[in-house]
């Protein structure tokens, strides 16, 4: 029961869509979309789980006053009010995506502002590791490391300024070599995922049942 | 301007600075900055997601009177699934959750078979199915846009080759890698690149709000 079932359930529903792919009729045809939507609804109930583990977390740190138990008393105050404002806006306004609501305001005022400056710091942390990276010791880090810069002086101002060819080197760089070699990554990447499909379905992959 | 969006300037400029002060060192500001986005974020994505999915697929469709009971009936289903995996809260019969988690998975397993191949490996192979020679009216344009057309399969062709490892990488196959590794590094620098230039973009962004819209120093 423990491990049998959950086998044979990866085994049929991967199954399944496999012939649903190649039998686009009735009963079969619309499998792929049906359990997309079971899918999602199983996702829903997977978010509470998280949720909870998120608030049982940070409770506990509360409770036996561990280092740093004050800035988990402002995760659950922006968690709660976030939640109570988004179902306020989904029941009062109809919508959270609506306007007026206090959510969308929320949203315009802490969410974005916060993600957009924490994805902005990063900026700063990938050039500090790449100067770390990309000292040119070997042909390959050269490589990198002139690629890098012409395509990020070729896409502002000062680089056309500096010489007008830069923007073409760095739309060349961007068309050709970078795309023919994201073009194979991603091919090797696909049939690996195909690959370790398989195993799944075959059960001979059961890393996710422990 | 009225008091809320006076008060959301007042406190996305703070929470901007908040996050900033980083650059200098690991400080309260930014930890305290940086938890608020954890627990907002994480609301966020639980209403958006129930409303967006959960919502219109399970909800509105279980009080539907026009829906055929039918469909509602298999609608359980997912519903007993999705009460299955919540069985992870009770230790003794947490296993049951590996059932939802073995259908989730055999989904992805499913979909990835079948979507990845149509989705994406065929039409990457199409994409890359040029024409080794192009002939247009100027032969100095037809001649770049073969050997670009020639490069560009030549460079995906040594990328795959230097992914192969059914085989020591010697002789034509070693030399086949080792230009593989070039177009791969070369990719990487230039992916690198853009990436740089978006978050530069944020931050460019970031700044803006906090000169223009905050301090109102600039236009």
């Amino acid at each position: 029961m423990k491990r049998e079932v959950p086998l044979a359930i990866t085994f049929i529903t991967g199954v399944l869509l496999v012939v649903a792919f190649f039998v686009p009729h009735p009963p079969l045809g619309d499998l792929q979309q049906r359990f997309q939507i079971w899918y999602s609804i199983v996702a829903g109930f997977t978010f509470l789980l998280g949720l909870d583990s998120l608030v049982k977390h940070h409770l506990k740190k509360i409770q036996h006053r561990r280092s740093g138990w004050g800035f988990s008393v402002a995760l659950l105050i922006s968690f709660f009010t976030t939640l109570i404002l988004g179902f306020y806006s989904w029941f009062v306004f109809s919508s959270p995506y609506d306007l007026r609501a206090p959510f969308q305001w929320l949203y315009t005022s802490v969410i974005l502002p916060l993600q957009a400056t924490m994805f902005a710091l990063l900026a700063f942390f990938i050039a500090s590791a790449a100067y770390r990276a990309f000292r040119a010791r070997n042909l390959a880090a050269s490589l990198l490391l002139v690629s890098a810069g012409i395509v990020m002086l070729g896409r502002v101002p000062i680089g056309k300024a500096i010489w007008s060819g830069l923007p073409v080197i760095s739309d060349w760089i961007m068309n050709y070599p970078q795309m023919a070699a994201k073009r194979g990554i991603l091919m090797g990447t696909y049939l690996g995922a195909i690959a370790m499909s398989l195993r799944i379905i075959l059960g001979m992959e059961r890393t996710y049942l422990t | 301007m009225n008091f809320f969006d006076l008060f959301g300037t007042w406190l996305a400029a703070g929470l901007t600075v908040a996050i900033l002060s980083f650059l200098y060192r690991d400080n309260p500001l930014y930890k305290f900055a940086e938890h608020i986005y954890v627990g907002a974020s994480a609301a966020f994505w639980v209403v958006i997601f129930w409303y967006s999915d959960v919502k219109p697929m399970l909800i509105d469709r279980a009080l539907d009177p026009q829906y055929p009971l039918g469909e509602k009936l298999i609608l359980l289903i997912p519903t007993i699934f999705g009460i299955m995996m919540l069985l992870r809260w009770f230790p003794k019969v947490a296993w049951i959750s590996r059932w939802p988690i073995a259908f989730t998975v055999g989904m992805a397993a499913g979909l990835a078979l079948t979507a990845t191949v149509q989705g994406y490996i065929v039409p990457q192979i199409k994409a890359t199915l040029f024409p080794v020679v192009v002939i247009t009216k100027d032969p100095l344009i037809s001649l770049w846009r073969s050997l670009m057309n020639i490069f560009v399969i030549f460079g995906v062709f040594t990328t795959i080759l230097y992914f192969y490892f059914s085989k020591e990488h010697t002789g034509l196959l070693k030399v086949g890698s080792r230009i593989g590794i070039i177009f791969i590094m070369v990719g990487f620098g230039a992916s690198f690149g853009y990436t740089i230039m978006a978050r530069i973009s944020l931050l460019i962004g970031r700044i803006y709000f906090l000169l223009h819209s905050w301090l109102g120093v600039i236009d």
